[in-house]
């Protein structure tokens, strides 16, 4: 017995039946004296399963930091029942040949796997990529994360042949001529600690640009992990002007400031890097608001020994999928139902995943937390 | 004390190891070449295998800011900043802030007029040296064309301006920084021509600096560019003063360090005062 989630109806609390993968019964009839496993859940929420849109699952390529199984075990932990793994690996996920190795080794992971594809050969970001091979795979979201498309003709021409493909393009926005070298957010941390920084500008330059292509060629954009006050501020306009972009942010967006990175720990190196509190709480009224549609985890694991280089010299990335929900839960001062909304049900509907976020009813496979 | 240069340099190591020296410290150390560091091990290997044959301190220099603050996390052992990255170099700061207070012949700098002229952004010195003066009372102004100024500089407790000339008339110190030629190539700045009309300490400009002013350099000096070869000769140049204040400045960090409590904040004597009683170093 368990309080649904309103997402799955009525809110009420009830007991729920599962058989052979589906919620049979609700309530009253959902008893079963010969059921295989009774699970209490009193005092727990039985809600629809997370989402996530920003897994950095390593495999293949780089297994010693995480693999397609560990990364899945991380997201069942933390409540997910889909992950959408980013095409950075070695070699990139830009290729059916890719695709279906990385959907094969994630078919008995302990939840769903599905990938993205990258946008450019090798995320080079200089040829395009077969993505209609991909995307006849299921591949609905083409993504050069790690790095942004920087031409933009060819991010023009990637928009015009993904909007005759009916799938998304989804940008990690960062100029890397104003990025290249630094390792943190620039601003007076960034000037005490004598790290060099990237401005806020690097993101806001090309969330702007990929608005102004998006409204060209009537491609809707995904805004990749938003981590500035300005981001957020041109998506809302974005969206009030009518067009079709969505955005997500990362927990750590909503959580740390750049004030983090002053005992030069690696843990707390990221790009987009962690920012200021002028633009954690943009990010946190982004998220209130509904300009931001969904929290992504950017899980993104190296291995300890390379969090301990130098911090300017140590990968950028942090984990995710086992702290989401309970951030969301106490950073955010959110009702429940948005914040399952922002982790489920909104994920699910961008990345085109039919089978998640669904309400917990009878007739639906319990894909959830 | 075992000096570790991850990355490589003559004037410091070579101070440190005889302020160890002179202190009767035993002295082990290695440079960037010499070490497995080029056989791809860790700093943190590095420093857990040097542990292991018990040391008391580590004199670190490395070219990535952070790295003696990584390190003491690794260790029970003292760190000793000897220069990270763009970040900090405290004992040629505390050495800079020994000279000057030895020739004014005072302990405070309240009131006392320093001006910092070139590539700010980049250097270690100047953040630990703003912060040395600022400490002891000096009121500081930068001057740097803005590519060479840290970004959020309006956050420093310093006035910035970038009109050399109007500055060094009421300085009571010129403190002269290192610029470095890969600062073309980054465009930022167009050419060194340039560079040294708008902000070498010039022998013209020597003229604008008042009498009984002073000028600093930390070295290594590039004559002809940042500074002229007159302004280094100058009578009221301190540098070679600052050069041998570094034996008995570092010989004090490792003995309020190493020998008095390391755990009580120094008093203000034990660091700017510990030659006279340590070293017969001559000090100008």
């Amino acid at each position: 017995m368990g309080r649904r989630h309103p997402g799955g109806g009525d809110g009420g609390t009830a007991d729920l039946l599962v058989r052979e993968g589906q919620v049979v019964a609700l309530g009253a009839e959902a008893t079963d004296a010969d059921a295989d496993l009774t699970l209490d859940c009193s005092g727990a929420v039985v809600a629809p399963g997370l989402v996530d849109l920003h897994t950095h699952l390593r495999q293949p390529g780089k297994e010693e930091a995480e693999t397609i199984e560990t990364g899945a075990r991380a997201a069942a932990l933390g409540g997910y029942t889909a992950v959408l793994a980013m095409p950075n690996t070695t070699p990139a996920i830009d290729s059916a040949e890719v695709v279906r190795e990385v959907l094969e080794l994630g078919r008995d992971a302990p939840c769903a796997v599905h990938t993205s594809g990258a946008i450019t050969i090798d995320r080079a970001g200089e040829t395009l990529a077969p993505m209609a091979e991909m995307a006849q795979l299921g591949v609905t979201l083409f993504t050069d994360d790690g790095t942004g498309v920087q031409d933009d003709a060819l991010m023009r021409r990637a928009l015009e042949y993904a909007g005759g493909l009916g799938v998304i393009l989804a940008q990690h926005c960062e100029v890397t001529s104003l990025s290249q070298g630094t390792c943190m957010h620039e601003g007076a941390t960034s000037a005490r600690l004598g790290l060099p920084g990237q401005p806020a500008e690097a993101e806001e330059l090309m969330v702007m640009r990929d608005i102004a292509l998006s409204r060209l060629t009537g491609t809707p954009v995904h805004f990749l992990h938003l981590s500035t006050a300005r981001s957020v501020e041109l998506v809302r306009a974005a969206k009030a002007a009518g067009q079709a972009v969505t955005a997500e942010a990362a927990p750590h967006h909503f959580t740390l400031t750049d004030e983090a990175c002053g005992g030069y720990s690696p843990l707390f190196k990221v790009h987009p890097p962690l920012r200021t509190a002028d633009d954690v709480a943009a990010v946190k009224a982004g998220l209130a608001d509904g300009t931001i549609d969904a929290i992504a985890t950017d899980h993104a694991p190296h291995t300890l020994d390379s969090k301990e280089l130098p911090f300017d010299q140590a990968p950028p990335g942090m984990l995710g999928l086992e702290y989401a929900l309970a951030l969301a839960l106490t950073e955010l001062e959110l009702p429940l139902d948005r914040v399952i909304e922002l982790l489920s049900l909104r994920p699910a509907t961008i990345a085109r995943m039919p089978e998640q976020g669904r309400p917990v009813a009878v007739g639906s496979r319990p894909t959830c937390a | 004390m075992v000096s570790c240069f991850f990355e490589d340099s003559t004037r410091t190591r070579l101070s440190f190891e005889a302020a160890a020296r002179r202190l009767s410290a035993d002295v082990m150390g290695f440079s960037a070449g010499s070490s497995s560091m080029s056989k791809g091990e860790s700093v943190r290997d590095t420093i857990e295998t040097i542990d292991a044959m018990r040391v008391d301190a580590y004199v670190v220099r490395h070219r990535s800011a952070g790295v003696p603050h990584q390190i003491s996390r690794w260790t029970e052992a003292s760190v000793v900043n000897a220069g990270d990255g763009q970040h900090g170099h405290p004992t040629q700061a505390l050495l800079d802030t020994y000279t000057l207070t030895r020739r004014l012949d005072t302990t405070s700098l309240e009131g006392v007029g320093v001006v910092m002229v070139g590539d700010i952004r980049h250097s270690r010195v100047a953040r630990s040296k703003i912060a040395a003066m600022v400490a002891l009372g000096a009121e500081v102004t930068l001057v740097a064309p803005p590519t060479l100024l840290p970004p959020a500089v309006g956050t420093f407790p310093v006035r910035v301006v970038h009109d050399l000339d109007a500055a060094m008339a009421d300085a009571d110190v010129v403190y002269v920084l290192r610029i470095q030629r890969e600062r073309m190539a980054e465009a930022l700045i167009p050419t060194l021509r340039e560079y040294t009309s708008t902000y070498g300490l010039t022998a013209r400009r020597l003229a604008l600096l008042p009498a009984n002013a002073h000028i600093m350099h930390p070295g290594p000096m590039v004559q002809g560019l940042e500074i002229s070869p007159e302004a280094a000769d100058d009578p009221r140049s301190l540098i070679t003063a600052q050069v041998a204040a570094g034996v008995p400045t570092r010989m004090a960090v490792l003995f309020w360090a190493l020998a008095a409590n390391p755990t009580a904040p120094p008093e203000a004597d034990a660091t700017l005062e510990p030659a006279a009683t340590t070293t017969s170093e001559e000090l100008p």
